[in-house]
């Protein structure tokens, strides 16, 4: 009996190792050098799923005089605590400044791998992660599953504002902006010329739009556009050398504002919209179909209500 | 281990002809979903001659982005002699969402419903013989679209603009007209903790003279501040309609819907 006891209880150790061995995610992270002191980690043009789990946005650091500035922590805790290992194969230099670029779940989950003290965001980032981070971590559990374990919203306590930021020898420049949602941040490195624009742009992936206001994410577009960049990050998509993708995120953002004024104006159904076919030149993008639906859902009652109040006269 | 199987192989017959008893076989559910069996004996008389029918289209997202506004259409214009409509989804805990008689209008509803769950969404269309056609599609949700307060339940806002009907009307290409209507309404489910259960029961849309064209009777799980689309045939286009009802509160809502 002791015997069988003995061999239940390595069967079941032996099985719980093999679990958790399985359950050490890895994201295979490897940073990329762009620029002088600048790398990046570009994520996949996916939806979020249990295979790449959350590992679709670009991350990215920069190794200043000063320490490591980190512009976004990724979609997990797992991810955050990998990408401190990556930058530490990189530099032995200290993480100093931990930015998140807008409170989206997989740009500011991968917080908790960082000193609390290095976290900074805008206002209306850190107030979007204090209101919704619960929803939106549950949200990524429910999506990308296991690799999400131990990860909880962490809202950083440090405000920043529009303008120049020196950290050692780089001289950054912070532009506050909106529009993809309440507050998007853009940060142009003068040193490099490099612009992250966060999820103000894609690039040949159909951006998405949860929180998004398009007249003033389209005022943004035009401020990311003026500026003096050698090098471009999207949030998602590949680096560019050019402004080729504020381009296509503008176009994207475009049609999809006159496909949904227009299908209100001539009083379609929702479920009319979400079956009107992509143009061609947009079927290219990654996820665009996904994408496209997702936005009718979450665009189209305003289109509707502004269609419907103009003639609505609430006679009785 | 012989013995095993053949054990297995026994009770895995027994289980089989206890699920197909002699009787004619029913025909299996389509969306293949578990509460088919439940649904039939709730909707439908245990005689009613019940089929599952392509020709009622139910229309929604295979993915619904808010599990709160989730928008479906169902067209029973391919059938004739359309007397009623009952749209109800197998898995919402408020499983029947609307139910409407086309006295006029096409057959056919645009409107938007909460679901708490992935479910089957289905309409079945009674026929003027009596016979009952059932349609469906699987929507796909993160869920929590009932037990959450509308967002009406926490602004005094509503309580100024209740019953509010803003409408309009356009020309079809096909002929004839379509009008859309949106009526300010919380439409709680009671399901939500200290929130009642309030909602749209009764809408009748009509020409101006009155003549009835679509007669609406709602449930909870249709969207708050719902929004519906009715098509009309070309011989019953009118200069002008109306819209009127009551909600499960004895609120009445009435409204000219002015081209």
């Amino acid at each position: 009996m002791k015997r069988v006891a003995r061999t239940l209880t390595a069967i079941f150790t032996l099985g719980w190792a093999l679990l958790l061995a399985a359950a050490d995610m890895d994201y295979g992270l490897a940073p990329e050098q762009i620029a002088p002191d600048t790398w990046v980690l570009t994520g996949r043009s996916e939806d979020f799923s249990t295979q790449n789990g959350g590992n679709i946005v670009n991350t990215a650091f920069v190794v200043t005089s000063a320490g490591v500035l980190v512009i976004d922590s990724g979609p997990s805790r797992a991810y955050g605590e990998q990408l401190r290992r990556a930058i530490a194969r990189v530099t032995d230099k200290p993480v100093v400044m931990v930015v998140d670029t807008h409170h989206h779940p997989d740009h500011f989950l991968g917080n908790q791998a960082f000193p609390k003290e290095t976290l900074a965001a805008l206002p209306g980032t850190i107030h979007g992660i204090h209101t919704e981070g619960g929803n939106l971590n549950e949200n990524m559990y429910r999506l990308t599953g296991d690799w999400m374990a131990g990860t909880e919203p962490v809202a950083p306590a440090r405000q920043l504002a529009a303008g120049p930021l020196q950290l050692g020898d780089h001289r950054f420049e912070l532009l506050a902006l909106d529009g993809h949602t309440e507050a998007d941040l853009a940060i142009l490195d003068r040193q490099t010329g490099v612009l992250f624009a966060g999820d103000l742009v894609f690039n040949n992936r159909a951006p998405t739009t949860p929180h998004a206001r398009l007249d003033a994410w389209n005022a943004a577009l035009a401020k990311l556009e003026a500026l003096p960049f050698t090098r471009l990050v999207p949030g998602h998509g590949p680096v560019s050398t050019d402004g080729a993708p504020i381009r296509q995120t503008r176009a994207w953002l475009a049609w999809l504002d006159e496909t949904l004024r227009q299908s209100a104006e001539e009083g379609l159904d929702m479920t009319e919209v979400l079956a009107l076919p992509l143009p061609a030149g947009f079927r290219r993008l990654a996820v665009s179909e996904a994408e496209y639906r997702r936005s009718v859902g979450q665009l189209y009652p305003a289109y509707e209500q502004r269609a419907l109040a103009r003639d609505g006269k609430a006679a009785r | 281990m012989k013995l095993l199987h053949a054990l297995a192989a026994g009770a895995f017959a027994a289980v089989c002809t206890l699920a197909h008893p002699a009787s004619p076989a029913p025909q299996a559910d389509p969306l293949e979903s578990p509460r088919w069996g439940d649904m039939r004996r709730e909707f439908f008389p245990a005689k009613a001659r019940v089929r599952f029918d392509s020709r009622v289209k139910v229309t929604a997202p295979l993915t619904a982005e808010n599990a709160l506004n989730v928008p479906v259409s169902v067209d029973a214009g391919e059938l004739s002699d359309v007397r009623e409509v009952v749209v109800f989804a197998d898995f919402n805990p408020i499983v029947k969402i609307v139910r409407f008689e086309p006295t006029g209008a096409h057959p056919a509803l645009g409107f938007r419903i909460k679901l708490q769950q992935s479910s089957p969404v289905r309409a079945a269309v009674r026929t003027g013989d009596g016979s009952w056609h059932v349609g469906g599609t699987w929507v796909n949700t993160a869920g929590g679209g009932c037990t959450l307060p509308s967002a009406g339940s926490a602004s005094p806002e509503w309580q100024k603009r209740l019953g509010e009907v803003s409408s309009r009307v356009w020309a079809r290409k096909e002929g004839g007209e379509r009008i859309r209507l949106r009526v300010i309404h919380p439409e709680d489910t009671g399901l939500a903790a200290g929130v009642p259960a309030f909602f749209i029961q009764d809408l009748r849309l009509t020409d101006e003279a009155g003549q009835p064209l679509m007669h609406i009777e709602g449930f909870e799980p249709l969207s708050e501040n719902p929004v519906f689309t009715v098509d009309i045939p070309a011989a019953r286009a009118a200069a002008g309609y109306r819209v009127s009802g009551r909600d499960n509160n004895g609120n009445t809502i009435s409204a000219a819907i002015e081209k």
